[in-house]
């Protein structure tokens, strides 16, 4: 767009722009407005990531000169590292978890939120809204009492329905779908929102031409509003793939850590043990990168077959 | 016909409703539990609405822990960052929109790189870089290094974008200087811009927890998500006091966010949703 506007620029400058210090002004003056910028950007960004992937090919077991042990790190996370691999596990069922139930469900009150025999949308859109706000703290600290195993207000509504207690926070088998639930509570809301905003985006107009030819209701949804939301779609898939691998406070919280039998450990968790925790800061490194370089992986794939299926 | 329409209707409402109450319920039980005493709390059977209250939760929050002082670091931090945040993503996006300039397309690349870009990717050097810096326990480890996001670079130029070229030319030809071009014309049609980008650091360092817990590690510098999850320790405050903390925290941020609420949603959405 910008350079849309620069040939009309040139042509009108030509005669009312002569002197020297306003042209040396105008060629110096983006780089003065990038300059805080890029000086940030290439202290706190450019530099560590690069000095990460070299504290990564080191054994560094504290701050001090270290080891140089080659790609050993990675081979070891790759081949031998079983916890690592757990976490990976647990991320991607994370992901898959609160993926498929969060759209259909986010769609859906999107849909419902949008049609006009809505009553209080307003208050409802606020409501919706707040999780997304909340501290993934506070929210782990409500959650710990609403799932504690004797007082909690979920198996107190079990026990007045004669069901048993469900130990929410301390069985292996029970502790991912907790996860996945209070993930659901965090981003259902906000997605429906973002969606909401995406089917406002779309012209009546459209949808009514489908209808004057005699689509029904759901197929005017499932050929015109759907494939017309696709970016949305994208956009809150892409950031629930990885905002799934990069959870950290409500597992760190919720299962002080990682849970009974590293049912909820997950990588960034395992990055803070290892790193902080038992200060094996070239090996948390690897793990950083690694990741990374999953995540760009997995949501390269997830872009692809997205763009495929919408033809 | 008609009643099935009704039907719908009722359907419809119902569905909103229940989504609504399985939103709002924990939220709820969070400001009852912040003024029940914990005796009420720890019994059959547990009610969302307490029976008996007490304020006895803020005057031990305030009176047993760090809280208030808490509250203080993080309000100035995040004031800091969040300026940083609008000005310096102002200027970067006013010169991506409206300039160009040699290495323009790298420079947009390596923007759009860090909108990608994990944090886990860097932790380890940037801690590093703490130390070298001496700034553990600092709160420029939290206001600097995420000072500047590719994102809000990336939506300040989308909101600058949309300022007329003319007026710029104009002011220009006024014998405007460069600066003043920016103070004067820009800074006040993108304002819109400028508070989602203020909104979101200002969140981002309020909500924010694994990186200051990083370079956070003396009682007094930490801020309320730290300070928060440590409460939750044995020998110290009562639950009841951790939700009166949880919701000092989040009153005032959710009153700004909701009062911004559609600006918000159409700036996280940009590119996403056509206007």
């Amino acid at each position: 767009m910008a350079s849309a506007s620069a040939p009309s620029k040139m042509i009108r400058e030509g005669p009312v722009r002569q002197w020297r210090w306003d042209n040396f002004e105008r060629r110096i003056i983006p780089y003065v407005f990038l300059a805080p910028f890029l000086i940030i950007f290439a202290v706190f960004t450019v530099y560590p990531v690069i000095d990460s992937f070299f504290i990564s090919l080191h054994k560094m077991d504290s701050l001090d000169p270290s080891r140089y042990v080659g790609l050993d790190n990675y081979v070891r996370l790759i081949t031998r590292d079983s916890r690592f691999h757990k976490s990976l596990i647990n991320a991607s069922v994370f992901a898959l978890g609160t993926v498929f139930l969060q759209l259909p469900l986010s769609l859906g009150l999107a849909l419902a939120l949008d049609s006009r025999r809505i009553k209080y949308r307003a208050i409802a859109r606020m409501g919706f809204f707040i999780p997304y706000i909340t501290s993934a703290v506070v929210a782990s600290m409500i959650f710990q009492f609403v799932f504690e195993e004797r007082y909690g207000m979920i198996n107190g509504l079990l026990n007045a329905l004669g069901y048993d207690p469900v130990p929410w926070l301390r069985s292996a088998e029970v502790a991912m779908p907790t996860l996945i639930i209070v993930g659901l509570w965090t981003w259902v809301g906000s997605n429906s929102l973002f969606f909401l905003a995406g089917l406002q985006s779309i012209p009546e107009e459209l949808k009514e031409a489908a209808r004057i030819d005699g689509a029904t209701e759901f197929k005017v949804f499932w050929h015109v509003t759907f494939p017309l939301l696709r970016p949305v779609t994208t956009f809150v898939v892409t950031l629930g793939i990885i905002g799934s691998y990069s959870l950290f406070a409500q597992p760190f919280l919720l299962f002080d850590g990682s849970g009974p039998r590293d049912s909820v450990l997950m990588p960034l968790v395992y990055l803070y043990q290892r790193g902080f925790e038992s200060f094996k800061l070239g090996y948390g490194a690897a793990i950083g990168y690694l990741l990374t370089v999953i995540i760009i992986m997995v949501t390269g794939i997830q872009l692809a077959l997205m763009r495929k299926w919408g033809g | 016909m008609l009643l099935r329409r009704h039907l719908g209707t009722a359907a419809l409402n119902g569905f909103i409703l229940v989504g609504l109450v399985l939103t709002i319920a924990p939220l709820v039980f969070m400001i009852s539990a912040s003024i029940r005493p914990e005796s009420e709390l720890f019994s059959f059977p547990v009610t969302l609405y307490p029976k008996e209250t007490t304020g006895d939760n803020y005057s031990s929050l305030f009176e047993r822990t760090h809280y208030a002082t808490w509250y203080v670091n993080t309000f100035i931090t995040a004031t800091f960052r969040t300026l940083l945040a609008v000005f310096l993503s102002a200027m970067a996006g006013y010169a991506f929109a409206k300039f160009n300039f040699r290495f323009k397309r790298f420079f947009f690349m390596l923007v759009l790189i860090t909108l990608t870009l994990p944090f886990h990717v860097l932790v380890i050097s940037l801690f590093k870089l703490m130390v070298i810096f001496q700034w553990l326990n600092s709160y420029w480890a939290i206001i600097l290094p995420s000072a500047v996001s590719g994102f809000s670079i990336f939506l300040m130029r989308q909101y600058i974008l949309s300022v007329p070229d003319d007026l710029i030319d104009a002011a220009r030809v006024d014998g405007s200087s460069e600066m003043g071009i920016f103070w004067r014309i820009i800074v006040p049609l993108v304002r819109p811009g400028m508070a989602v980008v203020g909104i979101l650091a200002f969140a981002a360092t309020w909500n924010d927890y694994l990186w200051p817990l990083i370079v956070l590690s003396q009682k007094e510098k930490y801020l309320l998500t730290i300070g928060i999850a440590t409460m939750d320790g044995p020998y110290e405050v009562e639950y009841g006091a951790i939700m009166a903390g949880s919701l000092l925290s989040t009153v005032p941020i959710v009153i700004v966010f909701l009062s911004m609420q559609s600006q918000i949603i159409a700036g996280l959405t940009a590119g996403a949703v056509r206007e």
